[in-house]
This record gives C-alpha cells, sequence and structure tokens, in this order.
C-alpha cells in the first residue's frame, strides 16, 4: 500500500516546460521530502501526484495501477494543503467527518474513526468549535485529522509549517514525524526548508527548475552531494565555495568546505582573514571571515566558547578529508 | 482613537452629520405621525382638526388594505426568489474564466444602470405590448394567442420587469463573494470526494451564505417601496396595488393627507416586522 510511481512525468503550461520528464519511485511507507528553492516544481509535482492538475505526458503508477487520469478522490491519497483548507463554516468535527461522509460511510463508523483520529491528534475538546476559534497549531491537526481518518494510501504535505511561528513549527515537526512512525504510511512532504528536510525525511529529492538534482538520504545529500546546487542547498549555514588557484591545487574547478569543517584559531592555518561579523548562538559561534583572498565571505563553525570579535585576524584550517570536489560544471568529482 | 481627547474630538467631528441624518430622518417622521391624526384634505377645506385614531382605522379596514399587502409580499418574494438563485448561478458562470469575461460581465451589470421609469416602460412597450411586443410576435410565431402580459399575469409581469433590475446587484454582490473563496478549500474538497453538486453545496453555498444575506436585505428595503415600475405599468390595476402605491392613491389621487399619512405608519410598522422576520432567519449568518 502507497508504492507511487512516476514514469515520465511531464508539465507544460502552454509553452512553458515547468517539469521536464521525471523519474521518480516513492517506496511504500517511505517518508519522502521534496526540497528545492521557490518555484522548482515541487509543488506543482506534488499537485501531478494529488490529480488537482493534468499531466501533460507520461505516467503515475499508485500501488501498480495507473493513476495518470483517475480523480483526484479515486487515488486513494490524502493532502495537507498550506493553508489547511479547513472548511470554516463547519464545526471541526464535521471538518473530519467530511471526507466519510463523502464517502458515504454510516453515522456510528463516522463518529468512532473521528474520535479515534480526534485522540491520536488532541483535538478532543476542539471538536465542537470552528476552525475561526483555533490556533494555528490546532488548525494544523485539524487538516491532518481529516486526512488520517480516510486511511489513505498516502499523505500529500504541501509546505504545511510555513504559517506557523517558529517553535510551533519546531513542535509540528515532531508531531509529523512521530505520526510517520505510527502509522507507517507513505508521506510526501513538500517545503523549501531544508532544516525541515533533513531531520524528518527517510529520503530527500532535491528539485532545481523541475529537474532532479540528486535523490538520497539526508546523510547522503550531505556527505556526498551530486553537485554544486545539492551541496550549496543541503547544510545550514551554506557550504563554502572556493574556485581558482587553491581549488586547483585540489585538483578541482571548485572546492566546497562545510563551516563546521574548519577550525578557526588565533595562530595557525592554511588560510587566514578577518572576522566581520560573529553570531553567537550559545551552542556555536559562526564567523563570517573576509579578506581571506579565496572568496568574498568564508562561515566557520565554532563552539560556542570561541571569542572572536569583529575586526580580529584569525587563521582557518579546513579539514582535508572533507573538502568536497567540483568541476566546471559543477559536478561533482569523486 | 486611543486617547479620551481624540475620542471627544472624533465625536464632535461625526456631530454635524449624525445631527444631519437624524434630522432627515425625523422631520419627515414626525410630520408623518401629526397628519396621521388629523382629518387634513387640501382641496377640499384642508386642515379639519384632530380625529384621533380614525385614519389609522379606516386605513386598515377598507377593502383594498389586505391585497395591497399581498400584492407587496407577492413581489418581493419573487423578486427576492428569482434575483437570489439566478444571481447564484449567474455568479458562478461569470467566476469561470471565458473569453471576453471583461464585457460580459459589464454587459450582466448595465441593467442596474437603467432608471426603473424606463426599464419598465422598455418592458411595457417593447416586450409585453400584445400587439407589436416582442413576446407577442414569440409567441405568434409558434401559433400561439399572445398573453396579455399587463392584464393577464399583471403580478408576474412586475416581478419579472423588476427582477431584471435587480439581478445585477445581487450577482455582482454575489460574483464578489464567489472570488473570495479560497480555491484550496475546493481543491481539499474535491480530494475528500466531492463531486461537483456536493461541493457547490457544502463548500460555496455555505461560503456565500453571508453575501446572500446582505443581498435579502439590501433588496427588501428597496422591494418594500417600489412604485416606479407599477405606476409607468398597470398604474395599480390588476392586483398589482402595493401598499406604498395605495398610500400614493390615498395621498395625491384622493387628495387625503391624514389617511395616507396613517398608511405610511403601516407601512413603517410592515417593513420593521419582515425586517425583524428576515434578521430572525438569516441574521445568524452575519454573526461571527
Amino acid at each position: 500500500m502507497g508504492r507511487i510511481v512516476l514514469d515520465k512525468v511531464t508539465k507544460r503550461f502552454g509553452d512553458v516546460e515547468v517539469i521536464p520528464p521525471l523519474d521518480l519511485t516513492i517506496e511504500e511507507g517511505e517518508f519522502t521530502v521534496f526540497v528545492g528553492p521557490s518555484g522548482c516544481g515541487k509543488s506543482t509535482l506534488l499537485r501531478l501526484i494529488a490529480g488537482l492538475e493534468d499531466v501533460t505526458d507520461g505516467l503515475i503508477q499508485i500501488d501498480g495501477t495507473d493513476a495518470t487520469s483517475l480523480a483526484p478522490a479515486k487515488r486513494r491519497l490524502a493532502m495537507v494543503f498550506q493553508s489547511y483548507a479547513l472548511y470554516p463554516h463547519m464545526s471541526v468535527r464535521k471538518n473530519i467527518a467530511f471526507p466519510l461522509k463523502m464517502a458515504g460511510l454510516g453515522r456510528a463508523e463516522i463518529k468512532r474513526r473521528v474520535d479515534n483520529a480526534a485522540s491520536v491528534l488532541n483535538l478532543t475538546d476542539y471538536l465542537d468549535r470552528r476552525p475561526g476559534q483555533l490556533s494555528g497549531g490546532q488548525r494544523q491537526r485539524v487538516a491532518i485529522g481529516r486526512a488520517i481518518v480516510r486511511e489513505p494510501a498516502a499523505f500529500l504535505f504541501d509546505e504545511p509549517l510555513s504559517n506557523l511561528d517558529a517553535a510551533l513549527r519546531v513542535g509540528m515537526r515532531l508531531e509529523i514525524s512521530e505520526l510517520h512512525e505510527r502509522l507507517r504510511t507513505t508521506m510526501i512532504y513538500v517545503t523549501h526548508d531544508q532544516v525541515e528536510a533533513m531531520t524528518m525525511a527517510d529520503k530527500i529529492v532535491v528539485l532545481q527548475a523541475g529537474v532532479i538534482e540528486q535523490v538520497g538520504s539526508p546523510l547522503e545529500l550531505y556527505k556526498a552531494p551530486k553537485n554544486k546546487f545539492v551541496a550549496g542547498f543541503i547544510g545550514s549555514p551554506k557550504m563554502n565555495f572556493v574556485e581558482g588557484p587553491e581549488a586547483a591545487k585540489y585538483g578541482a574547478h571548485t572546492i566546497g568546505i562545510r563551516p563546521e569543517h574548519i577550525e578557526v584559531s588565533a595562530d595557525s592555518g592554511a588560510w587566514s582573514g578577518v572576522v566581520s561579523v560573529s553570531e553567537h548562538l550559545g551552542s556555536d559561534t559562526f564567523f563570517h571571515v573576509h579578506d581571506t583572498g579565496l572568496a568574498d565571505s568564508i562561515t566557520v563553525r565554532a563552539d560556542g566558547d570561541v571569542g572572536f570579535r569583529h575586526g580580529d585576524k584569525v587563521f582557518l584550517q579546513p579539514r582535508e578529508e572533507l573538502i568536497h570536489r567540483f568541476d566546471a560544471q559543477g559536478q561533482r568529482i569523486e | 482613537m486611543a486617547t479620551q481627547h481624540s475620542r471627544s474630538a472624533a465625536r464632535l467631528m461625526m456631530a454635524p452629520a449624525v445631527i444631519l441624518l437624524l434630522g432627515w430622518m425625523l422631520v419627515p417622521l414626525s410630520m408623518t405621525l401629526y397628519f396621521s391624526f388629523k382629518k387634513y384634505l387640501p382641496m377640499r377645506g384642508g386642515d379639519l382638526g384632530w380625529v384621533g385614531f380614525d385614519n389609522y382605522t379606516r386605513f386598515v379596514t377598507s377593502s383594498s388594505f389586505w391585497p395591497s399587502i399581498s400584492a407587496t409580499l407577492t413581489i418581493l418574494g419573487g423578486v427576492l426568489a428569482i434575483t437570489v438563485v439566478l444571481g447564484v448561478l449567474l455568479a458562478i458562470l461569470l467566476d469561470q474564466p471565458m473569453w471576453g469575461q471583461g464585457v460580459v460581465r459589464i454587459l450582466v451589470i448595465a441593467p442596474f444602470f437603467v432608471m426603473p421609469t424606463v426599464s419598465a416602460l422598455v418592458w411595457k412597450n417593447m416586450f409585453m405590448d400584445p400587439n407589436y411586443g416582442l413576446l407577442a410576435y414569440l409567441w405568434r410565431f409558434f401559433g400561439a394567442e399572445p398573453v396579455q402580459w399587463m392584464s393577464q399575469a399583471s403580478l408576474p409581469s412586475i416581478i419579472m420587469i423588476v427582477s431584471w433590475q435587480w439581478l445585477p446587484f445581487s450577482t455582482l454582490i454575489l460574483l464578489t463573494a464567489i472570488q473570495s473563496l479560497d480555491s484550496e478549500q475546493l481543491e481539499a474538497s474535491e480530494m475528500d470526494g466531492a463531486p461537483i453538486l456536493k461541493r457547490f453545496w457544502y463548500i460555496i453555498l455555505p461560503h456565500l451564505s453571508r453575501a446572500i444575506t446582505v443581498v435579502i436585505l439590501i433588496q427588501t428595503i428597496f422591494l418594500l417601496s417600489i412604485f416606479a415600475e407599477i405606476f409607468v405599468t398597470t398604474g395599480g390595476a390588476f392586483g398589482t396595488k402595493t401598499l406604498s402605491y395605495l398610500i400614493f392613491q390615498r395621498v395625491l389621487e384622493s387628495q387625503n393627507v391624514g389617511l395616507g399619512s396613517a398608511g405610511g405608519v403601516y407601512a413603517i410598522i410592515l417593513a420593521n416586522i419582515v425586517a425583524i422576520f428576515l434578521m430572525r432567519i438569516v441574521g445568524k449568518n452575519l454573526d461571527n
């Protein structure tokens, strides 16, 4: 239940090809995250799977059957929208019960399933309220509740956390991960936030301009990014890229080194520069080092108690074995 | 308006408008009340003194009173039903992307710009005339006897004319309401397995309920006092004498200001009854 196969799926709006032919397999029970910058086609791809957009070309298979031209309701997929898309004139109970009512289930069965979903999502006390009387996190849970009562083959999430404040987002992230652990249902999750992708995913699909740049587990993407785009997109703060003679020393057009893989000290190191800004987070400190002669700015992560200030001269020592090398086309050199 | 000072300044500046509006309402109202207790016949002796509640009893015991109430409510109900139902359908239609959308929308709204007198005359002479009206030609084309609209189907004719005038208003309000519907809600209901008619019933119609309430309330206010359309078509004959038309006849044709004023007070009461009634039924939609 819940294996989704995309075979040369293509989407064109008029003359604009939003998604060039694309192949992807999402295994049963997997938590797959589509991640990429705004406008990379990740939401469109999700809507194609959901059936809210028609594919221009190619096939979509759900559990081995062709679903390419099936109506959204017939695909046994449930979607959680960015705006939650709750029905404002219905109580929470009616919202969650709506898909069951449309499916023509009996009253007792609907009540049983809604009560069950409400207790799973801690919504029991709010069942008689309207969505307008709920907080952002509660609305989010109602939207998830409406999705889980249908017992779908797969859940589709379209940037579900982007309307929540930072603290709530971390909490909901955890809840969705726990939900996945409990239900073991296939989930496809779209986000532009690489932190969400890294923390939640079994499999990350990095997209750019409708093209899959790399598919892999979070750590694969972190440790062995296939190209410069993935290297720069995954990881926070961003990976530093250095071109020119320094890169040539390593036999590459560009080398990339993550901020956490550079040692910073006051006296020795391969590179040197001047601290421009230091960001103290308590647990970590980020230094933005200028005047290195390598790039505009090199970001370095150090422990929280390393205390360089603006204007201090520092030495940087990259960990040689963790340097990523890229050729002129931005592809990884092994 | 945070501080005490700005609050009193605001009150001071709103005062002229409030006083003007209050005067505009209170002066005619008290004059109507004043005349309704008098025997006042301008061409036949003028002010003939106080008569207590005589005018009130005479007005309701007249044989034209209850028929006029029934005609008023029939026209009101008929026009509301037609404009709301067709308004919802037209709004949905106009919301669909189509070629020439801008022009079509202007054309749909156009009848609202035509003066009531003019549109009633156009309908009466161009469409409904039993000899040379377009509808008469249509009837004859199919071999039928043309309908004498104004005499044989007088109330339906007036309802048709007034609905034609007010349909653009309801369409316009309902169209803007439909455009404010979050498309993700429709998509969500589509994924929840609601076919198109159920989407209309469970999502679109509840979303429109507030706009429909507004349409009904505003149209009720204007339709209770509808006059021009009756004046230029049937002249109050063939059972189309509404309450406001009856008052007009009492004051101007019978030259009995006192009697007409009493009728005016009844009209105020009727309008309030209808308003309270409507607020009860649909007013809960205006909450939250």
